[in-house]
């Protein structure tokens, strides 16, 4: 509760005039609501009454009457089209401050605080998180206008009788402390099927999300089975609200009905003792009926106070997640030379606690301007978290990355973008045009957007798109081959003629037609840049001065290709695979024929692992000799 | 095939229409429907019944100025224990009315679910995701308050409004026609609001679509947009795309806030109509001051619905808007069908396709597969090669039957894909397509989604099998390690091995690659391919990849080009072809694989 004052405080004091002006609006509105019962018991009793009393009315009288009423219920209806438009207003944009403050604050943090928080969570505390926040805010006004009505309705009958406003300061606690009861009882259940609606949400979207791998498994059955598993939950929790909310609504529906009752059983005695005339006792009985609907608005405020607290507690974890990137002072050399890179000592791990084990442990290697470097080791290495401490998407927590002799660190936002470009392993295209996505907001000409794609070998399928460098890509790029989207991804890069540019396996989806074509086409402009090119192909680190090998997190050796080859293990087993394969391939069927010739239906388990043993020795040789 | 539709919004029904289609599909909710209206009768006639109660007692008990305190004590007794029937009636319905429609929505919400997942790949993609989502979940919430609020609310207003009316006449049959005069404009007018209600909130609901969208983008693509310091321009279409949605609102807001009151002010036009002409048919003797005083406290009654009945509109509005989209997915057919009992049930045991001139378009793009006949025999090894966008995910998919052909067929042991019953077609070929997508789950639970009813040791087994069980030995958890949402815990490669497991357990007779190893190490995929050609012998397999490592060892290579099917025989045969596509893709391969 006290919780929930606070969060309504935070608005209040965001949106100052327009919660004012709606409450005056309410305040009006609650005001009119009075006065428009007294004016017409005004009418009652001072031209009707005497009217038929007396025979005869005079129109100054009857206008009077007519213009009170009227006037009232103009007032009353400025009352609540100022207070819905304005109360719509405070609400929409406290939603979409908190929505603009959320983002910003998702673009700000550091992509480490990303990894650790699902992107589902993240989607609803921007939208269904920040809605609840602020939901109360659409009753709030009226309510403090039911205050301000009950007020003066409490004004107006303690001035009409004493008696019967007893009556009615018995009544109004009874209402509000049965909202009380109501909302302790609802607002645990209420957040319990807040919860499971987010978590129906969540399955649905995985389960659209992978529906190619739904489909292709045909588990269409077993995930409605999850989908109603949870939906079968949300009814049940929304049944329990239900029952809660169908049981106090009546209530407090009754509630100020009784209150007519009582007044018309006191206000009967008091007309019997003289004390009031039928004209106050109409007049109060009417209050009451007046107020028993708004008197609920208390409610409502209370009813979403739970779930806004909830709401913006969530909200509020985002914004106030502190390790945002800290970006230095020192400017970068204003030159287009290549860059160089160093690398000492780095080391991260994803986890957080001490215990979690380091991905990229103690890598230490350099790129000299100019010079292309290439990043090899098993799957899992951690090439692809090494990249990503290459431009500063991460910090290391160990050691330093040096661009130009400068710790990233150090660099003012936007510097290491500059200089650097990166082709991530997995495409990202926005749902935006071509050139958009190339672009990103730069300005960069048609022409260098089209060199940049024919550099890609893109500039193809784009010319044969049907608006060409206008076409919209779709979600994620969803109506391009995969390839395609590889391929506008290493453009986008191109395009910004960077200084440093690291592709981490960037044309696995591109058949080797393409990707020497692409690689030549780099390698004579890519004379301007220095390159980290995480690569498995031969041609592509051969293509390389310098290669890193890794495993397990670890630099097991660097030097050239040859080099490695020569005296790295590992590095050798893994980038002559595919020879190796085929000289065993080629031992195993000349066994196969030799078997066949035996009469044996195949070779036995133990021949087999032998010819095995014999065709790695001599790829390994091979290796050596290449 | 071409002619894909996108799921609608069945927007060319009716309001009314929707409302009883949408009621049609949920049987719970009209089971016992009797029972509860006639509660809501009886708390409907309490709520008009009591404040005519009372204004009887006050006529008649307060008349005068010596009140009969006797008999007010026994009228307010007596309303006071219709009251609480009426407040007992109005528990009981409502307990009954939520029992009813949170279980209907439910069933909606898993059948549009289900329904979702019928639909073929390209009718999902017409839609964003968020939008889908939305169609199973925010969309049928909106349905439910005025389910349980709105729709009975417009009935008992109705019947307020009628029991008003009879009563008012019985009053004054001339008041009550000026009380109608006054009304009867706003009433014809309702339904225009209502439109520009519903279009107003049609425009919110896109709207928040796309700023959704643009949130997402700021998330998912998180990486990519640090690497190119792209945070102010994602900002700043974040930022858009918030303030439409907040304008849209605002807008919605302001023509509720402009009608809401119009009510108010016709019923004091009412008032005043009733004050003037009252008194002078009060001068004239056909109305008595305790009938018109009476009379004002009825039209009252009769506002009050109507109050509420502009306020359900809005309510409504959204309701029917949100049926027509979970309707909207219901009612699009799935153009890629389940033939279901009547279908084939395939044999188990090796098998054999066959694709008899093939064509394929995307909808409104030009031809992707044209005239493609090939015969895959059963236990064979195939490798599906070609350019980038050649068409060779289009042939998976194909084949697989996640779309149709435009023309021609395609055929597995002789039957038509499209006769095929599902459950079999989806047991016997499975693929594993370009990107690994994984749940968000630990390893196993991944894994044994190629067959749920796999055991721990048959998951194991299939790893060791795999060559793959070294690897899962050394993740800090091992198969309980968590994968992360789609899988982002892992690195490409390891999220791949992961996926090509998950089908290897489905244990397929058919079994098709497409680059499903394409970001896995060579050493790695070496193993891999040598451990899959041990286990699937006697199967059939079909590898698309742009490593020709593969091809090498097929037994037929598919060699695709802009579309078509221009090479097909065993590697050996095909690099001799000089001239061919495959000698020139394989020529490349080798030097960059082998340099
Ligand atoms: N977001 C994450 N959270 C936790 N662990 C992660 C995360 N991303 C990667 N890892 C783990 O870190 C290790 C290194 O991953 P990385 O993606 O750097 O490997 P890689 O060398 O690029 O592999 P590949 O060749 O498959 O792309 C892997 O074991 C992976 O499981
Ligand atoms: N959903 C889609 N909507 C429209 N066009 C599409 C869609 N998916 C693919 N295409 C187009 O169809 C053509 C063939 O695509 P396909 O994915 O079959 O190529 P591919 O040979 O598998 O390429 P890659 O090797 O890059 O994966 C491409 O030109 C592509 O742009
Ligand atoms: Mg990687």
């Amino acid at each position: 509760m006290r919780q929930g004052m606070r969060v309504l405080g935070v608005a209040i004091r965001a949106e100052k005039a327009v919660f004012a002006s709606a409450v005056l609006s309410s305040a009006l509105y609650g005001g009119m609501t009075v006065g428009s019962a007294w004016a017409l018991g005004w009418a009652t009793e001072h031209v009707v009454l005497p009217a038929f009393s007396t025979g005869s009315a005079t129109a100054g009288a009857l206008w009077t009457g007519v213009l009170l009423i009227m006037g009232a219920a103009l007032l009353k209806s400025i009352g609540v089209a100022g207070r819905r438009i304005l109360a719509g207003l405070m609400q929409y944009r406290m939603q979409a401050r908190s929505r603009r403050e959320v983002t910003k604050q998702y673009l700000r943090l550091p992509l480490a605080w990303h990894h650790r928080h699902p992107t589902g969570q993240l989607l609803s505390n921007a939208s269904s998180d920040a809605e609840a926040a602020w939901a109360p805010l659409a009753p709030l006004p009226m309510a403090v206008g039911v205050i301000v009505m009950l007020v003066t309705a409490a004004v107006a009958m303690v001035l009409t009788d004493p008696a019967l406003a007893l009556v009615g300061f018995l009544i109004f606690p009874a209402i509000a402390v049965l909202n009380l009861v109501y909302q302790r009882r609802l607002s645990p259940l209420a957040t319990r099927a807040q919860q499971l609606r987010a978590e129906v949400s969540e399955i649905a979207h995985e389960s659209f999300d992978g529906a190619l791998v739904v489909k292709t498994l045909g588990r269409e059955e077993l995930e409605t089975d999850r989908f109603r598993r949870r939906a079968e939950e949300l009814r049940d929790a929304n049944i329990a609200v239900g029952r809660v909310r169908g049981l106090f609504d009546p209530m407090l529906e009754a509630l100020p009905t009784l209150g007519v009752l009582a007044v018309l059983g006191v206000g009967a005695a008091r007309l019997a003792s003289g004390s009031i005339d039928p004209g106050d006792l109409v007049q109060v009985a009417y209050l009451f009926t007046l107020l028993s609907f708004p008197i609920r608005a208390l409610g409502w405020v209370l009813a979403e106070l739970p779930r806004s607290v909830v709401g913006w507690e969530r909200v509020r974890a985002v914004l106030e997640a502190s390790g945002s990137m800290e970006y230095g002072r020192t400017a970068p050399p204003a030159t287009s030379e290549p860059a160089r890179l160093e690398t000492s000592g780095v080391s991260y791990s994803y986890g957080t606690g001490p215990e979690a084990a380091a991905v990229v442990h103690d890598v230490s290697f350099g790129v000299e301007p100019g010079r292309t470097v290439a990043l090899v080791g098993p799957t899992g290495s951690g090439k692809s978290t090494l990249v990503q401490l290459l431009v500063r998407l991460v910090d290391p927590a160990d050691g330093r990355v040096l661009l130009d002799g400068v710790d990233l660190r150090e660099l003012p936002y936007g510097a290491v973008a500059e200089s650097v470009a990166l082709v991530p392993q997995q495409t990202f295209l926005f749902d935006d045009t071509v050139r958009g996505n190339i672009t990103l907001g730069l300005s960069i000409s048609d022409e260098d957007v089209w060199a940049a794609l024919r550099l890609a070998q893109a500039d193809g399928f784009v010319a044969r798109l049907e608006s060409g460098l206008d076409t919209k890509v779709g979600e994620r790029g969803a109506t391009l081959s995969g390839g395609q989207r590889q391929r506008l991804a290493l453009a986008r890069a191109v395009a910004r003629r960077p200084r440093l540019l690291i592709l981490d396996d960037a044309t696995s989806s591109v058949d080797p037609q393409v990707e020497s074509r692409i690689l030549h086409g780099l390698r004579d402009t890519a004379a301007a840049s220095s390159v980290v090119v995480v690569a498995y192909r031969l041609a592509t680190i051969a293509l390389a001065d310098e290669v890193v090998y890794l495993d397990r997190g670890r630099v097991v050796d660097h030097g050239t290709h040859d080099e490695l080859l020569a005296r790295c293990d590992g590095y050798r087993n893994l980038v002559t695979a595919y020879e190796r394969e085929e000289a065993e391939r080629a031992a195993l069927s000349a066994e196969e024929e030799e078997a066949a010739a035996r009469g044996a239906a195949g070779p036995g388990a133990a021949d087999r692992e032998a010819a095995e043993r014999a065709a790695v020795a001599a790829a390994e040789e091979e290796g050596i000799n290449a | 095939m071409s002619d894909v539709r996108g799921i609608g919004a069945s927007a060319e029904r009716s309001a009314l229409a929707t409302i009883r289609r949408g009621l049609s599909l949920t049987p719970e909710f009209r089971k016992g429907l009797a029972g509860t209206l006639a509660l809501a009768v009886v708390a409907t006639a309490g709520k008009v019944i009591v404040p005519i109660a009372v204004q009887q007692t006050i006529d008649t008990g307060l008349k005068d100025s010596t009140p009969d305190v006797g008999y007010v004590t026994r009228a307010v007794l007596l309303c006071a224990a219709a009251v609480v029937l009426t407040a007992l009636a109005g528990y009981v319905m409502n307990v009954r009315l939520y029992k009813a429609t949170e279980s209907s929505l439910a069933t909606l919400r898993v059948r549009g679910f289900r329904h979702v997942h019928d639909l073929s790949v390209l009718t999902q993609n017409t839609e964003r995701r968020g939008a889908l989502v939305s169609r199973v979940t925010n969309d049928v919430d909106q349905i439910s308050t005025f389910m349980q609020w709105g729709g009975l609310m417009i009935i008992v207003s109705l019947g307020q409004l009628l029991v008003a009316s009879v009563l008012m006449l019985f009053y004054s049959w001339q008041l009550t026609l000026l009380v109608w005069a006054c009304f009867l404009p706003l009433m014809i007018a309702l339904p225009r609001f209502q439109r520009w209600l519903s279009g107003a909130y049609t425009s919110v609901r896109e709207r928040t679509g796309d700023m959704l969208a643009a949130v997402s983008e700021s998330v998912v693509g998180a990486a990519v947009i640090r690497a190119y310091a792209a945070e102010r321009r994602t900002a700043e279409r974040v930022d858009k795309a918030v303030d439409a949605n907040k304008a849209a609102q605002t807008r919605a807001q302001t023509i509720v806030g402009f009608v809401f009151p119009l009510t108010e002010i016709v019923a004091a036009l009412a008032i005043s109509g009733i004050v003037l002409l009252g008194v002078r048919l009060g001068l004239s003797g056909d109305i008595t001051a305790g009938r018109l005083v009476a009379f004002l406290f009825l039209v009252t009654l009769f506002v009050s619905p109507l109050q509420t009945a502009t306020e359900v509109l809005n309510e409504a509005q959204n309701a029917v808007a949100g049926w027509r989209r979970v309707l909207g997915v219901l009612d699009t057919p799935p153009d890629v069908a389940d033939p279901g009992a009547d279908g084939v049930e395939l044999p188990r045991g090796p098998i054999s396709v066959a694709f008899e001139g093939v064509h394929f378009a995307y909808p409104g793009g030009p031809p992707v597969l044209r005239e493609v006949t090939a015969v895959i025999p059963p236990r064979s090894r195939v490798a599906v090669v070609g350019e980038t966008g050649s068409g060779k995910t289009t042939f998976a998919k194909l084949l697989t039957r996640l779309m149709d052909p435009v023309s021609g067929r395609v055929t597995v042991d002789g039957h038509d894909l499209r006769g095929v019953r599902f459950s079999s077609l989806r047991e016997r070929i499975v693929m594993v397509p370009q990107d690994g997508f994984l749940f968000d789950g630990t390893l196993e639970d991944n894994i044994r989604y190629g067959r749920p009813a796999a055991t721990r040791e048959e998951i194991e087994l299939a790893m060791t099998e795999l060559g793959l069980a070294d690897w899962v030995d050394g993740l800090p958890a091992g198969l309980a390690t968590p994968v992360g949402q789609r899988g982002e815990s892992l690195s490409a490669g390891e999220r791949q091995l992961v996926a090509l497991a998950r089908a290897y357990l489905a244990d397929p007779d058919l079994l098709l690659l497409d680059e499903a190893t394409s970001a896995v190490d060579p050493a790695t995929e070496v193993r891999l391919a040598r451990a899959l050609e041990g286990v699937t012998r006697g199967r059939t397999a079909i590898s698309i990849a742009h490593r020709l490592s593969t091809a090498e060892n097929a037994d037929e290579v598919l060699v695709f080009d802009g579309g078509r099917l221009v090479q097909r025989g065993p590697h050996d045969e095909l690099v001799r072809q000089e001239d061919g596509v495959y000698a020139a893709l394989h020529a490349s391969w080798v030097s960059a694989a082998r340099s």
